[in-house]
């Protein structure tokens, strides 16, 4: 990917997570995730950019409520400050991932309060997600309200799958993005409301790489692989199958006519997960459903399932 | 894509400072990737070449350093370097050895001009 078409893609991202293109800037947008209330402001319009991408013809917008506040508001704003003395060193040490992480602990403070256990689905596109879960909304008894938190780059399909069940779903587009963030499930979870003491399902974006690194504020985090998929997929992308708290094969109906060993694929989670436990699953069988539910009912309410957390992460 | 997610988070950072600073150029910004962090340091350098244009630190130099992986073998308990997370303790050759060091991707420093 070149730079000028990588430029394009940065301006297709944002304008998808923020359509509010009409916008100028100081006026109120509201933001397409999450429907929150800002101020618009414009990436980058601080002087002629002729074949570099960003000019004013391709603006690109952002509510001020996701990016820190209206102190970060246009280049003029700034440039009325005044000027700094020179080349000082501002020492930091500040994560990345700071705004996400308190973001996630403030979500799991508001879960914990209301008893709700929050269980975050990650697998690979295709893996059956959506129709695990469809099989265990069925299964539920009715003593265990559920709601569900889908994420997907495009459409409402999934959503609608899970609401013919009669559960409570929200439809998160990411856009572009790949996976989901902490901001994006507190605003799914305002939006749904779900019930004291319910379980929380999110739904991932199908992606192996990228949603093992943000902390949603979940309780447990359940990678899901399906016997259709290689069995060494824990060792070509271990970050994922490290940060987990169950592993889920699913397609078990499939093993007769696949080279999978159930077995084999859980001794490479554990070689970077050694207390990883793994289920046998299938949504068309409807192996493994009973012990699933057994273990979301043994969740803890309100904390992480993960006894120890990985310092400096 | 997370590292244009990354990207974008550096440049907010980025300008929190600046503007804390009361200055309008970034010129150098320091960011610690750890070894066994789950991102590319050129993937993550292309990103930020994007994230950082038109804003405070556009054309900042952009240091990156990095943090050594360490880890603690669970059946053996040595501590050791650790390069790779499916990397085997080196001295008892055992698996699911738990990183304690290198994990982390920071903004360390930031200089203002």
């Amino acid at each position: 990917m070149n730079r000028h078409a990588a430029l394009q893609l940065r301006e297709a991202y944002n304008a998808n997570v923020f359509s509010v293109p009409e916008l100028k800037a100081g006026e109120a947008g509201v933001c397409s995730v999450c429907g929150c209330g800002g101020v618009a402001y414009q990436i980058g319009d601080s002087g002629p950019r002729e074949g570099r991408g960003l000019n004013r013809r391709t603006l690109a917008w952002q509510s001020t409520a996701h990016a820190g506040g209206p102190h970060l508001g246009p280049a003029d704003t700034r440039q009325e400050r005044g000027h700094a003395e020179s080349g000082r060193r501002i020492a930091l040490e500040q994560a990345i991932l700071s705004r996400n992480d308190r973001q996630a602990r403030q979500n799991r403070m508001d879960f914990a309060q209301r008893g709700i256990r929050a269980i975050n689905l990650m697998s690979g596109p295709g893996a059956g997600k959506t129709s695990w879960l469809v099989r265990t909304l069925e299964a539920l008894p009715e003593a265990m309200p559920a709601a569900v938190i889908e994420g997907d780059q495009q459409t409402d399909l999934d959503a609608d799958r899970i609401r013919a069940t009669g559960v409570p779903a929200v439809q998160i587009n990411t856009g572009k993005g790949c996976h989901l963030d902490a901001a994006m499930v507190a605003a799914g979870s305002a939006r749904l409301g779900p019930a004291s003491d319910s379980l929380l399902f999110i739904e991932n974006v199908g992606n192996l790489v990228c949603p093992a690194a943000f902390d949603l504020g979940e309780t447990a985090k359940v990678v899901l692989l399906s016997v259709t998929e290689g069995q060494d997929k824990p060792l070509k992308y271990p970050d994922i199958f490290a940060a987990a708290d169950l592993l889920v094969i699913t397609k078990s109906d499939l093993l007769p006519h696949v080279e999978f060993d159930p077995q084999i694929a859980h001794g490479f989670a554990q070689r970077v997960n050694p207390k990883l436990s793994m289920l046998l699953t299938s949504a068309r069988s409807g192996e493994g459903i009973t012990e699933w539910l057994a273990w979301l009912a043994a969740l803890p309410r309100g904390t992480s399932a993960r006894m120890e957390e990985i310092p400096g992460g | 894509m997370h590292e244009m997610a990354l990207a974008e988070e550096v440049r907010r950072i980025v300008e929190e400072v600046a503007l804390a600073q009361s200055s309008r150029r970034v010129a150098s910004v320091v960011l610690e990737i750890g070894e066994l962090a789950a991102v590319e340091v050129d993937a993550l350098r292309f990103c930020l070449d994007l994230a950082l244009h038109g804003g405070a630190a556009e054309g900042a130099s952009l240091e990156f350093v990095s943090e050594p992986g360490e880890g603690i073998c669970p059946h053996c308990g040595a501590r050791g370097p650790l390069h790779a997370r499916l990397d085997p303790c080196a001295r008892c050759a055992g698996y699911g050895v738990r990183p304690v060091a290198g994990t982390a991707m920071r903004v360390k420093a930031v200089e203002v001009a």
